[in-house]
């Protein structure tokens, strides 16, 4: 019973994927390049949300480090897939560090070591962080954030400075990001709904408890950031291979305040609404820009206000806090037999 | 029969307050063993010393024959030692099949990467966890609760999945903090079912807290009585019933109270 | 270096720290009451100096009174923040509470964008705290004595409310046990909302006193200050008012030598704070005060 059923699930699920990228070919072929380019960024948005919920979200300990976690990923990508000469023609300042200015390898793995020397970095502040109480994570993840900041500043052998690297190839496509998408969203609900996943769901709920039933808290929560921070880390790479330029202002708190919205938006621990919450995002906030832009009411010309939009995201996940915790999804997650549930009770309640 | 846990004159002190002198208790397998007393006698300060929750201040803590003292709650859990929570400790987001479930994860077998590849050792372990979940549901009869949030659950039902949900992690020795409070006397007569049942059939040995005298009274072989974190007596509820310090300190209240 | 030079960066990091301490103390006594890192704490303080801009430099109020004027509005929007924006999530999960905080904090930041704009403004000092001494061969600009002057004062009323008040006896009892304490008769809410104005008016302090050190204002300023004040509240011992004043002096003479020992890695200054908490955390983690707070 239960087989046919994940057979069934298993196979809608298939179709399904097959569809949305056969949509995404199409669009890829039809659509402007400003669309593609929102449909990408789209992509890497789930990609980030769907990491950050887990730490945030299922585990339920506060984070704040996207914004950091993403610029080592993208510098680490950038670095590796530039070219020796491109390396030379860009560090201006000061040349960069050997064997850094010699070292170019392909795409695919330049994002996955990233992944891996954000994941190691995660560990490695994970280890004082977890040990203590779980407060302190929100605050050495939004100060390793001014670090990496400082970092990514001051180390002008690595990192070009305030310069920031620039040039680097396109290669992050539609293919590229949604498929990293796909994998990324397969992974991590494997993992939330395995008994991983539920051990990380019982720390939310109630730590002692946890504990109480055997499971190592510590390295759970560890799991869940490091985890988390190798996605991101990936993301970062593919965001930096999107944007061709990347410097120290594109990863300030801006970035984790928006992921923040798209998962509190969403549904605080939930993996449908995470994703949800980005798409939500990556298209609402283009329709936002106009609050920046200049207009005229009225015969009146009104001048664009920069911050606008800021402010209006800050009162909205204020009141989304006050006053809609749940987000849209709550921490219910879609599900083939939540549709059939509910379609099989409509036809019921006809009859 | 071969003692199971052992305390060692435990003594627990908060800030200069002592909760706990020098407890020496000592239960043998298969045995279920009450320790009573009035409010504030130290009873679940003992638990929390001997699970793990709390460091006691002096004294050592022994469970088949080896020193556990300060261990972490979650590696005494694994040794095999279970509770459950005064005040009820459920994952109350969770479904009661997933609460369950939770207690299996010790002994699970695939390692993350398997669970994020989905490979075959996953789906037939989590089957199995499954199975056997519900299996326990039936058991403390909440099968039909099984897709229910766990915090939705009435009073008396989240008593039980709490038992459940400890029995999972599949222990020697379980310990029960209060598993009749909130419970009617029919609920309550067929909790002392299930407990008997857990050690006759799955042989496990049982540390009880309770203020039902009737339950303690009705299964415990053995009783401890404690009041201001001392040791007043020990014996059979027979002797227990007639100790007068024990009236005088735990039944008189009780009396009182009623 | 010489010892006069070193005279000069001590004198200089123990006005630095003392700003943090005021700010500190904000930071740790709202943890201490109801666990809520204030992310916001930083922001308020921003708000004090352009509170303290307008009246003394756009109105043109004398300081003596402008200052004081612009300390009491932060401690009255401090006072808002939590009524509007934390008491309601008092009783939901910690989680949300912490992110309402980083809500509030980026309303603050952003707002100040939008009505101040986001170019930093001067901030010219008063006439007072302008001068600069010169004892000895050691130059000594006089704020950075008025500014241990102020924090010395503003300290002592902490510690008198804090320590002996009823007052300040309700905040440490709630610290112990809310629900206790509320049984046993205390305006909760009422104590909570005193500790935010106390805690904003001291971090106003802060703020007035750090716009005319640099002596520069904008909207962002109260990012690094909190995070840095909030470290040296860790530092002192989450929870403790004199851990905080301790740990924000600290602080400050360490940053300070950091950067006078190690010129080179000046750019690296930000980061010593944060390599101060990662090593509370693994050496001492209830910090130099030392107190465990119940869960």
């Amino acid at each position: 019973m239960i087989d046919k059923r994940r057979i069934r699930n298993w196979i809608l699920t298939t179709i399904s994927v097959i569809l949305l990228f056969l949509l995404l070919g199409y669009l890829n072929k039809h659509a402007s390049s400003y669309v593609i380019q929102i449909l990408n960024v789209t992509a890497i948005y789930i990609i980030l949300t769907v990491s950050y919920n887990l730490i945030n979200g299922i585990t339920g300990q506060f984070s704040l480090e996207p914004n950091a976690f993403v610029a080592i990923g993208a510098y680490t990508a950038a670095l590796l897939t530039m070219t020796p000469q491109e390396k030379a023609m860009t560090f201006i300042i000061q040349p960069c560090i050997s064997p850094l200015n010699h070292i170019s390898i392909p795409f695919l793995p330049a994002i996955l070591i990233g992944g891996v020397v954000t994941a190691i970095l995660a560990f490695l502040m994970g280890i004082p962080v977890f040990r203590v109480r779980g407060d302190y994570l929100a605050i050495v993840t939004l100060g390793f954030g001014e670090i990496v900041r400082v970092f990514a500043t001051n180390a002008i052998p690595i990192t070009n400075g305030a310069l920031g690297l620039k040039g680097l190839h396109q290669y992050t496509n539609i293919w590229w990001s949604w498929g990293t998408a796909a994998v990324v969203v397969f992974f991590i609900v494997g993992l939330v709904n395995s008994s991983y996943g539920r051990a990380m769901k019982a720390i939310r709920e109630d730590e002692a408890a946890a504990q109480a039933m055997g499971i190592n808290t510590f390295w759970h929560k560890m799991l869940a950031f490091v985890v988390a921070a190798f996605f991101e880390g990936v993301g970062g790479g593919l965001l930096a291979h999107l944007l061709t330029t990347i410097d120290p202002r594109l990863f300030t708190f801006f970035l984790t305040f928006n992921l923040l919205i798209m998962i509190v938006a969403g549904g605080l621990g939930s993996t449908t609404g995470a994703i949800i919450g980005a798409i939500l995002f990556a298209w609402g906030s283009e329709l936002l820009r106009w609050m920046e832009e200049p207009h005229v009411f009225f015969g009146l010309h009104v001048p664009g206000i920069p911050g606008m939009r800021m402010v209006t995201f800050s009162i909205l996940l204020i009141l989304l806090m006050i006053f809609a915790r749940n987000g849209i999804m709550g921490r219910k997650e879609f599900s083939w037999d939540g549709i059939f549930n509910f379609f099989n009770k409509k036809i019921l309640r006809r009859a | 029969m071969a003692t199971l846990l052992k305390t060692e004159n435990i003594v627990m002190k908060f800030e200069g307050l002592t909760a706990i002198n020098n407890l020496n208790l000592e239960i043998q397998e298969h045995q279920i063993f009450g320790l009573i007393g009035p409010n504030g006698a130290g009873k679940t300060t003992a638990f929390n010393v001997i699970t793990g929750f709390l460091v006691p201040t002096e004294g050592k803590v022994y469970f088949k024959g080896e020193d556990i003292t300060g261990l972490k709650p979650n590696h005494i859990t694994k040794r095999g030692i279970a509770r459950t929570f005064q005040n009820i400790k459920l994952f109350p987001e969770m479904s009661v099949i997933e609460n369950v479930m939770t207690g299996f994860h010790i002994h699970r077998k695939f390692n993350f990467f398997e669970a994020m590849f989905r490979l075959p050792r996953f789906f037939k372990d989590e089957t199995k966890m499954y199975k056997k979940g519900m299996e326990l549901l039936d058991l403390v009869g909440l099968t039909q609760f099984a897709n229910d949030q766990a915090g939705s659950l009435p009073y008396g039902h989240q008593r039980k999945l709490e038992i459940a949900r400890a029995l999972a992690t599949a222990p020697t020795m379980l310990l029960l903090d209060e598993p009749a409070a909130g419970m009617n006397p029919q609920e309550s007569s067929e909790l002392m079912d299930l407990i008997k049942k857990l050690r006759d059939e799955m042989g496990l040995t049982i540390l009880l807290i309770e203020h039902d005298m009737k339950v303690v009274m009705g299964i415990c072989e053995r009783i401890k009585v404690l009041d201001h974190g001392e040791e007043i007596a020990e014996g059979t509820p027979e002797e227990i019933r007639n100790n007068p310090r024990v009236i005088e300190a735990y039944l008189g209240e009780a009396r009182k109270v009623a | 270096m010489t010892l006069s030079t070193f005279i000069q960066q001590l004198i200089n990091g123990f006005s630095l720290g003392s700003l943090y301490a005021l700010i500190a103390i904000g930071y740790t006594m709202v943890y201490g009451i109801i666990r809520l890192i204030n992310f916001a704490h930083g922001d308020v303080m921003m708000m004090s100096t352009y509170f303290a801009f307008f009246g003394y430099l756009i109105f043109r109020i004398p300081w003596y009174i402008s200052f004081p004027i612009a300390m009491i509005l932060t401690a009255v929007l401090g006072v808002l923040i939590d009524r509007g924006a934390y008491k309601p999530v008092r009783n939901a999960p910690r989680i949300s509470a912490l992110i309402t905080a980083i809500g509030v904090s980026f309303f603050l930041e952003n707002f100040g964008i939008v009505v101040f704009g986001g170019r930093p403004k001067g901030f010219k000092i008063p006439k007072l705290f302008g001068a600069i001494f010169n004892v000895k061969g050691i130059t000594i600009p006089a704020l950075s004595l008025w500014i241990p002057f102020f924090t010395a004062v503003f300290l002592f009323l902490t510690f008198y409310i804090v320590y002996r008040t009823r007052r300040g006896m309700a905040m440490r009892a709630i610290s112990r046990d809310m629900d206790t304490t509320r049984i046993m008769g205390v305006d909760v809410d009422g104590v909570i909302s005193f500790t935010f104005a106390l805690g904003s008016f001291l971090a106003a302090a802060g703020g007035i006193m750090w716009a005319m050190k640099y002596p520069q204002i904008n909207p962002l300023m109260g990012i690094i200050p909190g995070l840095k004040a909030f470290v040296a509240a860790v530092f002192g011992g989450i929870g403790n008012v004199v851990g905080a004043a301790i740990g924000g002096i600290l602080l400050g003479i360490i940053e300070i030598m950091f950067v006078a020992f190690f010129p080179q890695l000046a750019g690296y200054r930000d980061a010593v704070a944060f390599f101060l908490l990662i090593g509370v955390l693994i050496f001492k983690p209830t910090g130099i005060m030392g107190e465990v707070l119940p869960e």
